[in-house]
């Protein structure tokens, strides 16, 4: 009985010491940040840890059957450890940890990265399967500034038009179908959209292609009347719209029962869906899209490693089943070559440039117009995001 | 307990004298000081509530008078009530707010419908063993995951989904669903509280007003409801408090709208505005802070 006593009043006063001790323990300096790049490999460290989306580092732990990381594991001696996000935001928190060494991050992320001194800046001669990338993703505005290369591209993936073909008499080929007002009557409250601030840019998109006048060269670049414009056209779209979608299961489930019949998806969606009616099209005015890049965190403590996962993951074979487990384009013709599916690359439109080309990627937008334009300033992510507030209202 | 039987253990009898001053002073200080004694016994537990709750809170607080740098998105730690004025500027947050308060206030009305009758019935009319089986019954939803229900919601209530089946027809994708759903979900948080006071109501008062000639109308209305009004309240505050919060059911069942918790997600998850979130969470803490000084008013929580 006294034992026990005594015991407990230790435990207590144990209790206490930690939790004065924990307050007491936060802070902690910043570590030096390496942004340049380096000059050779060295000795790798045993182990290198990933931040990237969900589906890009699999060791088989979600399905047996699908596992890339193991044979890396054996071949380089360096065990991986991955933690996957759900928003480029998360992600960007995240990386700020320093806890990661290499970042799988889209255009809306990559910049932000490189701009807060995040990424360090890479030498693609020393990953050699970056030779075999397209070209046409090689030094980007997303993975490259002032000529420093800040990533390798991993994939890409266009944000599509899906429809059912039963509630169209013909197939639409515009954005239209989604932003005019006589289309929309004919399916309110059957209508979907991307439930993020960032889609504020589809509405841009089509304002650049419909209306000339209000001179919108970029969507992610508008001044306050562009972006006054694009939100008046989503709040009138907002009428028509029975739910908006960030979960790409929810999306799936509204088009096979028909809640939702047309709006904005991934191809990866549309192979998801069984029914039959359902199609999808790259619209006459193009498209947002992402655009996937692996980045080496400034604050690495396993660069050698990291090297060793990105040179490994644009390898075809790891590009090819990494690409196709999420259902995007991967970044060579090798890759292309290595796919389980022979036609997915035809399906993702992998290497087509002309493609890829009315695909307007990922950024985030920032004060600094991304068009070039210096006489006005640009509305920011957070305003897109008080917008978006507002539209959805 | 006492000191013979600690001293009667063997290997420990050889002097008590000599040992009594070495081995406990503590013992002995904490014995004389009861202050010292009580406060290391609750200092544990007390820095645990105040680190979780009130540390928590005034961080809320702190934060929601902040500002975040657009450019480089790092919190600006100057004192602002910008949030607050964007919060009563702005149309889009009241409209969210009294949206919000309305499907709280409808999901707990019929939570408290449904719950009476069914809470009765457990206490005051069942047998001993199926009232066991209704509590089983109204517990097992409980272990379910909450998502798992949501979505469930979210295919019965679709297009061609059981509710088209009826013949009422589905309502679809939108508040009416929310309400549906959040009913659901937070029914069994209302039952038990009001089955439990129930249970407390004695038999005996009820026979005697039958035996006086009540009709059973009079008997619910001034013996029965007057006794249950502390686990009506509880009930209610369950499920408002946790419909205020809550934003994964508007998420998959609510169709284009928002509530207070999807504004919160978005700016903390989405935006990077965590002073704006702060402030927006505000909100529902300062409805709840209303309702139960009110509640407390009329002394309700003093039977709880």
């Amino acid at each position: 009985m006294k034992n026990t006593f005594r015991k407990g009043r230790v435990a207590a006063a144990c209790l206490t010491l930690l939790s004065v001790s924990a307050l007491s323990a936060c802070g902690g300096g910043d570590d030096d940040k390496k942004v340049e790049a380096v000059e050779k490999i060295g000795k790798t460290e045993g182990k290198v840890s990933i931040l990237a989306w969900p589906g890009y580092v699999e060791d088989g732990s979600n399905d047996p059957e699908v596992d890339w990381v193991t044979p890396f594991e054996k071949e380089t001696g360096c065990e991986v450890t991955s933690k996957s996000y759900g928003t480029s935001d998360e992600a960007f928190n995240l990386a700020k940890s320093g806890e990661y060494d290499v970042i799988a991050a889209s255009g809306d992320l990559s910049l932000r990265l490189v701009a807060s001194k995040e990424a360090q800046a890479i030498n693609t001669d020393l990953v050699p399967n970056y030779e075999n990338v397209y070209d046409f993703l090689k030094n980007t505005e997303w993975n490259t500034v002032d000529g420093k290369n800040y990533g390798v591209p991993h994939g890409y993936g266009a944000n599509l038009l899906m429809f059912n073909k039963k509630n169209f008499a013909e197939p639409p080929t515009s954005w239209g179908a989604v932003f005019d007002k006589a289309q929309l009557e004919k399916n309110k409250g059957k209508v979907t959209a991307y439930d993020s601030p960032i889609y504020i840019a589809d509405a841009a998109l089509y304002l650049m292609k419909t209306q000339p006048e209000l001179k919108i060269e970029n969507p992610y670049a508008l001044d306050q009347k562009q972006l006054d414009a694009s939100v008046a056209l989503l709040k009138e779209q907002r009428k028509y719209v029975g739910e908006y979608w960030s979960d790409y299961l929810k999306e799936i489930q509204a088009f096979e029962t028909g809640d939702s019949v047309v709006g904005t998806t991934w191809q990866v969606i549309k192979n998801n869906i069984k029914n039959p009616d359902v199609d999808v099209t790259l619209p006459t005015e193009g498209a947002t899209a992402w655009n996937d890049t692996w980045m080496l965190s400034s604050q690495a403590k396993n660069p050698n490693c990291a090297y060793k996962w990105m040179d490994y993951i644009l390898s075809p074979e790891a590009n090819a089943q990494a690409t196709e487990y999420f259902g995007e384009a991967p970044n060579s013709p090798e890759a292309c070559e290595q796919t389980t599916d022979p036609k997915h690359c035809e399906t993702f439109h992998a290497g087509d440039q002309e493609y890829a080309e009315q695909l307007w990627f990922w950024r985030t937008p920032v004060k600094e117009c991304l068009d070039g334009r210096t006489d006005v300033e640009c509305t920011d992510y957070a305003q897109w995001t008080e917008a978006w507030t507002e539209i959805k209202g | 307990m006492s000191a013979t039987s600690a001293d009667t253990r063997p290997g420990r009898t050889t002097d008590p004298a000599l040992r009594g001053p070495v081995a406990r002073p503590g013992s002995r200080l904490l014995h004389r000081m009861v202050w010292l004694r009580l406060s290391l016994l609750l200092s544990a537990p007390l820095a645990w509530m105040l680190l979780v709750y009130v540390v928590a809170l005034a961080a809320l607080l702190i934060t929601s008078l902040w500002s975040v740098d657009s450019l480089t998105s790092e919190i600006d730690r100057s004192w602002t009530f910008d949030n607050f004025r964007t919060l009563v500027d702005n149309e889009v947050y009241r409209t969210v707010t009294l949206r919000t308060l309305g499907v709280a206030v409808a999901v707990t009305v019929i939570d408290v419908a449904i719950a009476l009758p069914i809470a009765f019935y457990m206490a005051k009319v069942a047998t001993p063993r199926v009232r066991r089986m209704l509590v089983v019954a109204v517990l097992t939803p409980l272990w379910a995951s909450y998502l798992v229900k949501v979505f469930s919601w979210r295919v019965v209530l679709s297009e061609g989904g059981l509710a088209d089946w009826t013949g009422f027809g589905s309502p679809g994708y939108g508040l009416t669903a929310v309400v549906i759903t959040q009913a659901y979900i937070w029914l069994p948080y209302v039952i038990l509280p009001i089955f439990a006071s129930l249970e407390r109501v004695p038999d005996s008062l009820l026979e005697a007003a039958g035996d006086l000639g009540a009709p059973s109308g009079l008997v619910l209305r001034s013996i029965v409801l007057p006794l249950l009004v502390p686990g009506i309240v509880a009930g209610a505050i369950f499920s408002f408090s946790l419909t205020m919060g809550d934003y994964i059911t508007v998420n998959i069942v609510g169709g284009a709208n928002q509530m207070l918790g999807n504004l919160v997600y978005i700016n903390a998850g989405a935006a990077n505005n965590l002073p704006l979130a702060a402030a927006i969470a505000m909100i529902p803490i300062v409805v709840m802070l209303v309702l139960l000084t009110a509640i407390r008013r009329t002394g309700a929580l003093d039977n709880l």
